[in-house]
């Protein structure tokens, strides 16, 4: 079967989520300048879609993940008046945010609307994706840490968010740990699943090196959307990063609509500047794609590690061995106060 | 002189069949009625072999019984308590609703069960409620809390299709309760489901925000007495570690905090332990029963001889 092309001038569609997955790396301390910065060169580069919100969605202003610097629907409407062509999107994750949190992201101007929830809890989305659909804006569907699941429960999940009005479901490789075919049969088997009723995209991670490479067999197996983060601005080693995927994809004839050249000096020019220091493949992110663990853990497991002088990649092992899931932040505490006793 | 009240279960799935086993142990309640409105349920089937009378007629049935009941544990849906609350109430019946209805005051019987021993109906809130308030207020007691926020992580199997459908209530009405019972002049609730296989036990984390000079030993003594409150009615409930204590920096809003860290271990009644969240709220609806039971004896005692 061939992949069907996003629309009659792309062949997928890109969504930066710098401004989201990157809040994580810049500890959620993202200014209005910040924004209006990336979001300029973002644009600038042809970049259709760009994600801002707190690194865990709206509502993630919290003791758990990190309170903002600035609260996130300024941020969003600072975003949506600095862009010309790109679409603002914005994630939420039911448990966490709430349905008024999208009345007011949509209010400010947002027509993205993104709900993630673990792999295999998507019935809890179905009063959200509710909600956007009715409010007009266009849905994506996110199944996180979707390696853990098999292709097949995840195409069960897949479903019960298109049934409940997700126009575009994706497999969230949140640990960065998929590899490879791993990757191309988890979306084959969406794209088989829900066929015309929703489209199927990819989110990567860096952690074991491979988010353009799972990229580009997610597009060979019928993916239609891309996530990735300019400079690989973003949570663990970081995102899928853009401008290589965009470089890459343009030498494959993948039609992204992004300017090869110009997301290049926006990720060296006009984001690099912003962040606090490069996302790496470390020892902490490569632990992370090796045991599972959700990326967004690692400023955590960093910031507990210190506290409690204890192994940052312990804690991380441990929370792999525990089954944490997104979200669970608070745990990380527990796990290095136990190391710090046993110690 | 009558030594117990007597109660009704309404509804018959897990909640209600696990409370059943509660109140059958319990000194002061008698459980006579066990109502459903499917015959094939296991819980009536459970309650008729127990010696209830169990009947697949719904309340309409109960309520024309000759005898009513004292009072009336509601473990249906909110909507089915919405309807059935005000005709509990024409009849004099004390409600404890165990649905997310929230009709009535939300009690958290560790904090506030004195205040509302009267009350013609109750709500328990959420589990995710009575499993945190009771930190939140163990720290509100000694400091000014500004702000609290708690996690909840329950095991995916134990959250039933009502949570999940509306998980937004859930919050709300959590966040409610923290500023409410709780004492904090705002609250946050989180609500993660995790499908880990063997499945976890609920586990809870409590922010308080704290005055940077707070008396920390005071705060980590009220805690642990807390502790020991709940768990007297939930024995399952514990502290995993001693409170952590933080200083502010920007990720934390530039507030101090103490984080409390809970596990709660179900029974096993009727659901299996991992269900602490769904156990927590059998518990609570029990100690509030006899709490009730306690003022509806006291008023039935002889009136003294002169």
């Amino acid at each position: 079967m061939a992949p069907k092309a996003y629309s009659a001038d792309l062949d997928i569609r890109v969504t930066d989520s710098s401004l989201r997955d990157g809040s994580h790396a810049k500890r959620h301390q993202f200014t209005a300048e910040h924004v209006r910065s990336v979001v300029a060169g973002l644009d600038g580069a042809g970049v259709p879609v760009i994600e801002v919100t707190h690194g865990d969605g709206l509502g993630g202003s919290s003791f758990n993940y990190g309170f903002s610097h600035t609260p996130e629907q300024e941020l969003i409407k600072e975003a949506v008046k600095t862009a010309t062509q790109a679409k603002i999107a914005f994630l939420m994750l039911p448990g966490l945010g709430v349905q008024d949190d999208i009345r007011e992201a949509a209010g400010n101007g947002a027509s993205i609307c993104r709900i993630a929830t673990h792999c295999t809890e998507a019935d809890i989305s179905i009063q959200h994706f509710g909600l956007a659909r009715e409010l007009g804006l266009e849905t994506v569907g996110f199944l996180m840490m979707s390696h853990s699941q098999p292709p097949e429960v995840l195409a069960k999940q897949a479903r019960i968010m298109a049934d409940a009005g997700c126009q575009c479901v994706y497999v969230v490789d949140s640990a960065g740990a998929l590899i490879m075919e791993q990757t191309g049969d988890r979306i084959a088997a969406l794209v088989t699943e829900l066929g015309d009723d929703a489209q199927v995209g990819f989110h990567g991670h860096e952690n074991l090196g491979l988010g353009v490479a799972n990229s580009v067999i997610a597009v060979r197996s019928g993916a239609q959307q891309i996530d990735g983060s300019t400079r690989r601005f973003g949570a663990g080693a970081g995102n899928t990063p853009v401008e290589a995927f965009v470089a890459v994809a343009e030498k494959l004839g993948i039609r992204t609509g992004i300017d090869t050249l110009k997301i290049i000096d926006a990720a060296e020019d006009v984001v690099r500047p912003v962040m606090d220091g490069e996302c790496l493949l470390d020892r902490l992110s490569l632990t992370m794609g090796y045991a599972g663990v959700y990326s967004s853990f690692l400023k955590h497991a960093d910031a507990q590690a210190r506290r409690y002088g204890v192994s940052g990649a312990q804690i991380l092992i441990e929370a792999g061995r525990r089954k944490l899931v997104g979200g669970q932040e608070d745990q990380l505490i527990d796990i290095a106060v136990a190391l710090a006793e046993k110690n | 002189m009558t030594q117990t009240v007597t109660a009704a279960i309404v509804g018959s799935g897990n909640i209600g069949t696990d409370l059943l086993y509660k109140l059958r142990r319990s000194a002061t309640i008698d459980p006579r009625w066990m109502i459903g409105v499917d015959p094939a349920s296991e819980g009536l089937q459970r309650a008729a072999a127990l010696g209830l009378e169990a009947s697949a007629e719904g309340v309409d049935w109960l309520l024309a019984q000759e005898q009513k009941p004292d009072l009336v544990f509601e473990a249906t849906s909110a909507y089915v308590h919405r309807a059935n609350a005000p005709r509990y109430a024409e009849l004099g019946i004390q409600a404890i609703d165990l649905t997310p209805a929230a009709i009535g005051p939300a009690v958290v019987p560790a904090v506030n069960l004195d205040e509302h021993r009267d009350a013609p109906n109750v709500s328990l809130i959420t589990c995710g409620g009575q499993a945190t308030i009771p930190m939140v207020a163990a720290v509100s007691r000694v400091v000014d809390v500004p702000y609290a926020e708690i996690v909840a992580s329950v095991a995916s199997p134990s959250a039933g299709p009502g949570t999940r459908a509306n998980i937004d209530e859930f919050t709300r009405a959590t966040s409610r309760g923290i500023e409410v019972i709780g004492g904090a002049r705002k609250g946050k609730a989180i609500i993660i489901l995790n499908p880990a296989e063997p499945p976890m036990f609920m586990q809870d984390t409590i922010f308080c925000a704290i005055p940077e000079n707070a008396d920390r030993d005071a705060i980590a003594a009220s805690v642990r007495k807390m502790a020991d409150d709940v768990a007297a009615y939930v024995p399952g409930y514990r502290l995993r570690t001693e409170p952590q204590f933080d200083n502010p920096t920007p990720m934390r809003g530039g507030m101090a905090r103490v984080a409390v860290f809970i596990e709660v271990e179900g029974a096993g009644d009727f659901l299996p332990p991992y269900s602490g969240n769904l156990d927590i709220m059998t518990a609570a609806a029990t100690a509030v029963g006899e709490g009730f039971a306690t003022r509806i004896l006291a008023g039935r005692e002889p009136a003294p001889v002169r």
